[in-house]
């Protein structure tokens, strides 16, 4: 019987990089095979190529044993190959069935007048059989994340894909929403279909896919049996190196006195519902407080609030006895709130300025870069050029737009910029997510550091691991709420996921 | 099939490349119509570049004529670096040049050598307060400055219409029997003439040097300063400038000012440079304000790229007025002039997209 899918010596090339370089990839129909690799690998490049988005420079790609090749998505589709991309197309005030059908040109979608009706049994019945329901008539914008994710699973399925692949899906996932979509991805693979598991974590790899392939710098490094595989051989093959296991130490001595008090603030996210309900929180000096949740729980209203981005309706922030003006960015710079934003290359910096620029985007008033109403030019870029040594951003000149930097690298130069102002608080959002292995451990170094150097760290992030490594304290968010907050020592990820779902502990 | 795809990389090559290709396809398309039409198209050609460019009289003529575009032109590439669009160049020149008129009459001959500066800031301080008008409701209601900057351009050509040719205004002449049948406006007294510098057979208005400077000025305000800093982090990424605690609505209206003081700064020299009176007819016949934002793009908002552009289509202009005759319409004339445009900003396409051809079926063939 041949593959569900082959692909043999794919290699394809961009402007200075070689993102697959002839890459052999098989998997099986009913199977889950998980692609795993750090960003850059090639990982996203060959599902591009796969689903119809780019085509190879070189090299075949077989469908059950026929030679493809694909000019548009659309074609891919018609083959049977489905994608759940990482960032959902979606229409957000199109119901769940309308967005079903869109762009669907051979089902009902064809259609000039469209039949809801039918189209809103058939979603239902695909929800219930494969544990993945979701009303047919409810809008998408007011759906959860993880709820939208399960409309990009059933447009798949309502268009017969037969090989579906899906890219990090679990990024917006609660744990106990995880286990719940590799539920659903085993009775697919059950059912005769293929499923291309696109990941860069272990634990998920080992627990939802019969086999692996790891793809490293463009090249695929290994296939094998994911029963045969650790998390630690995975690992040094995804890494090319041994791994270092990330330590937790007792940092109880270095921790001072608060930094940061915030005190029963309400806020209003876009869309103008309530984003923050009363949160209050206390940050001590020295000490890493990771905020837990969901995504869109409120968590990045408060880090907005917080660092004067966003005007509450009630409450106040505190640093160091003094209260901050109420959404005023200048004035939690002035009072030495670091921020690295969870939107690092539109919120961050102006991609578009060099990287000297972008380096001076708090600190341009200030007599060290400028005189008067001119900047001393030659001083930033000299600050731009030490910041650049001193963080090891590789690839990086100061007059470089700061877009052409790749996500670890840029992360770099924002955490540069950041502590080059000697920040009291550091306000994080999503630190690492997109970074590679390597500028992960970069980051955590970094914000290990600050925190011994006694600044107090407030570290906002979904990914759950990032939390329990690095925070001492965690404080868990649900539509807008604290529920929770705990030791780190006393927590565990099933309590925490619990939590993050909206349920009770104990 | 053919696609189009972004560039990843612009390749230095065709920033020359590109313009020049555009310029010759225009010239190629121009035969085909000037041979449709009837006439002769070398001779067509050397006839709108030596009437725009080739002699001293046509050189002359072509400052003239890009001295409005250069202020025009700088209006719109100031507001355009922080993506704040002000459509509205056109209407804050008629702004400009009625309170220079105003002041340039009311001054008369007595203030000898004031009349100059006084007339220069009553322009600007025109322009400006026009231009605050959609700056303010962009500021503070959050209003499309697109739209309302463009409707009060019907609203000063309206104004300076209604100064003229409705009522009994200040700015109209009523002095003679003749001009109360014939609408126009007073002449300006003779303190209010613009100096003309002479270097060899080359007049150079006042205006033109005054726009360069002005050109010179907004280079070092957007590369040297806070504030030009802010403008540029505030166009690329509003997001970025509110983390970064910048003030935008106070640069929203600052850049507003600013770019409407330059367009009212141009009318203010067609009085004292050019016309001499308050011309509405001129004026709104002109168009200045919406050439400025075609020269605006043209120049991706460079301030000295401003200046060489309002140059050329100064002189392209200046050949249209030449060419038109008995045997070559004038509707001939702007399909030329249109055609040149056309080109050349369509060119602008290739520079930041790329085509390409897709030769899959070959592929699949060589693959088998």
């Amino acid at each position: 019987m041949a593959a569900a899918v082959e692909l043999r010596n794919i290699t394809k090339r961009f402007p200075g990089v070689v993102a697959n370089d002839g890459v052999d990839f098989e998997a099986a129909e009913g199977e889950v095979h998980a692609l795993l690799g750090e960003n850059g690998a090639g990982k996203s490049t060959l599902s591009n190529i796969l689903t119809g988005l780019y085509h190879p420079d070189d090299g075949q790609i077989f469908i059950y044993g026929d030679l493809r090749s694909f000019g548009s998505p659309r074609e891919a589709l018609d083959a049977g190959i489905g994608m759940v991309h990482q960032h959902f197309r979606l229409v957000p005030p199109f119901t769940v069935a309308e967005n079903v059908i869109l762009g669907d040109h051979r089902g009902e979608g064809r259609h000039f007048m469209v039949h809801p009706r039918h189209i809103e049994r058939r979603v239902a019945e695909l929800g219930e059989r494969y544990r993945i329901a979701v009303d047919p008539r409810a809008r998408v914008w007011q759906l959860s994340l993880g709820e939208q994710q399960r409309v990009e699973i059933l447009k798949a399925l309502y268009r017969e894909a037969r090989i579906l692949i899906l890219d990090e899906p679990t990024a917006v996932l609660t744990p106990q929403e995880a286990e719940s979509l590799f539920e659903t991805l085993r009775v697919m693979a059950q059912e005769g279909r293929t499923v291309i598991f696109i990941s860069h974590k272990l634990n998920e790899v080992a627990a939802v896919s019969d086999r692996v392939t790891v793809l490293r710098a463009g090249k695929n490094v290994a296939t094998a049996t994911t029963r045969e595989t650790t998390p630690k051989s995975l690992a040094s093959l995804m890494v090319g190196r041994e791994v270092a296991e990330v330590e937790r130490t007792a940092r109880e001595e270095w921790l001072g006195g608060t930094v940061l008090e915030i005190s029963n603030l309400s806020a209003l996210g876009d869309r103008g519902s309530r984003a923050l309900r009363d949160v209050s929180l206390r940050l001590r000096s020295g000490e890493i407080l990771g905020i837990a949740g969901v995504a869109g729980n409120g968590q990045r209203e408060l880090a907005e609030v917080v660092t004067g981005m966003r005007t509450p309706m009630e409450g106040s922030v505190t640093i160091d006895g003094k209260r901050l003006r109420r959404g005023d960015a200048r004035s939690a710079i002035r009072a030495r709130i670091a921020h690295v934003p969870e939107d690092r290359l539109h919120t961050g910096v102006a991609p578009s300025l060099s990287i000297a620029s972008n380096s001076v985007l708090k600190t341009y008033r200030g007599s060290r870069f400028a005189r008067g109403p001119l900047l001393r030019l030659r001083a930033i870029r000299e600050n731009a050029s030490s910041l650049i040594r001193h963080y090891d951003v590789r690839g990086a000149r100061p007059e470089l737009p700061a877009r052409r930097l790749s996500g670890g690298n840029l992360q770099k130069i924002v955490l540069a910029r950041e502590f080059d102002g000697q920040p009291r608080v550091l306000v994080v959002a999503s630190p690492t997510r997109g970074l590679d292995v390597a500028a992960i451990e970069t980051v955590h170094k970094h914000l290990r550091t600050a925190a011994s150097g006694g600044v107090g760290v407030l570290l906002i992030s979904e990914d759950l691991d990032e939390i329990l490594a690095l925070a001492d304290r965690i404080a868990v968010m649900y539509e807008g709420e604290v529920v929770a907050e705990l030791e780190a020592g006393e927590a565990t990820v099933d309590e925490i996921g619990l939590l993050m779902a909206g349920g009770k502990v104990g | 099939m053919i696609r189009i795809e972004r560039r990843l990389k612009q390749p230095r090559w065709l920033d020359v490349a590109v313009p020049l290709g555009s310029i010759v396809v225009a010239f190629v398309v121009m035969t085909v119509v000037l041979l449709a039409t009837g006439h002769a198209p070398g001779q067509t050609f050397w006839r709108l570049i030596v009437t725009g460019f080739g002699s001293m009289f046509a050189l002359n003529s072509t400052l003239v004529s890009a001295t409005p575009l250069i202020f025009t032109g700088l209006c719109a590439a100031v507001a355009f670096r922080m993506q704040l669009f002000n459509i509205g160049g056109e209407g804050q020149l008629y702004m400009g040049a009625i309170l220079g008129a105003a002041v340039g009459i009311a001054l008369g001959n007595a203030s000898g050598w004031l009349s100059v500066p006084a007339m220069i800031v009553a322009g600007i301080v025109g322009g400006a307060a026009f231009a605050l008008i959609p700056g303010f409701l962009r500021a503070y209601l959050n209003t499309n400055e697109i739209i309302t900057s463009l409707m009060l351009n019907y609203v000063a050509a309206l104004v300076i219409d209604y100064l003229i040719f409705d009522s009994l205004s200040y700015w109209r002449d009523t002095s003679t029997p003749s001009a109360k049948v014939f609408p126009q406006g007073k002449t300006l007294p003779d303190a209010a003439t613009w100096p003309v510098l002479h270097i060899g057979s080359l007049a150079l208005p006042f205006g033109l040097l005054v726009g360069i400077a002005v050109a010179v000025l907004v280079w070092a305000l957007y590369s040297r300063t806070r504030f030009g800093f802010e403008v540029q982090v505030i166009g690329d990424s509003p997001r970025a400038a509110r983390y970064a605690g910048m003030r935008t609505r106070r640069k929203i209206l600052a850049v507003m000012a600013l770019s409407g003081a330059i367009a009212g700064l141009g009318g203010a020299s067609q009085d004292g440079d050019f016309r001499h009176t308050l011309d509405p007819r001129g004026l709104t016949a002109a168009g200045y304000g919406y050439a400025g934002i075609v020269i605006a793009a043209l120049a991706r908002y460079n301030p000295f790229s401003v200046c060489l552009i309002a140059f050329l289509l100064g002189g392209l202009q200046n050949a249209g007025y030449a060419l038109q005759g008995a045997d070559f319409p004038s509707g001939l004339v702007g399909v030329l002039q249109g055609l040149i445009l056309f080109c050349v900003l369509g060119g602008e396409l290739l520079l930041r997209y790329r085509f390409t051809f897709d030769r899959r079926s070959r592929r699949v063939e060589a693959a088998a």
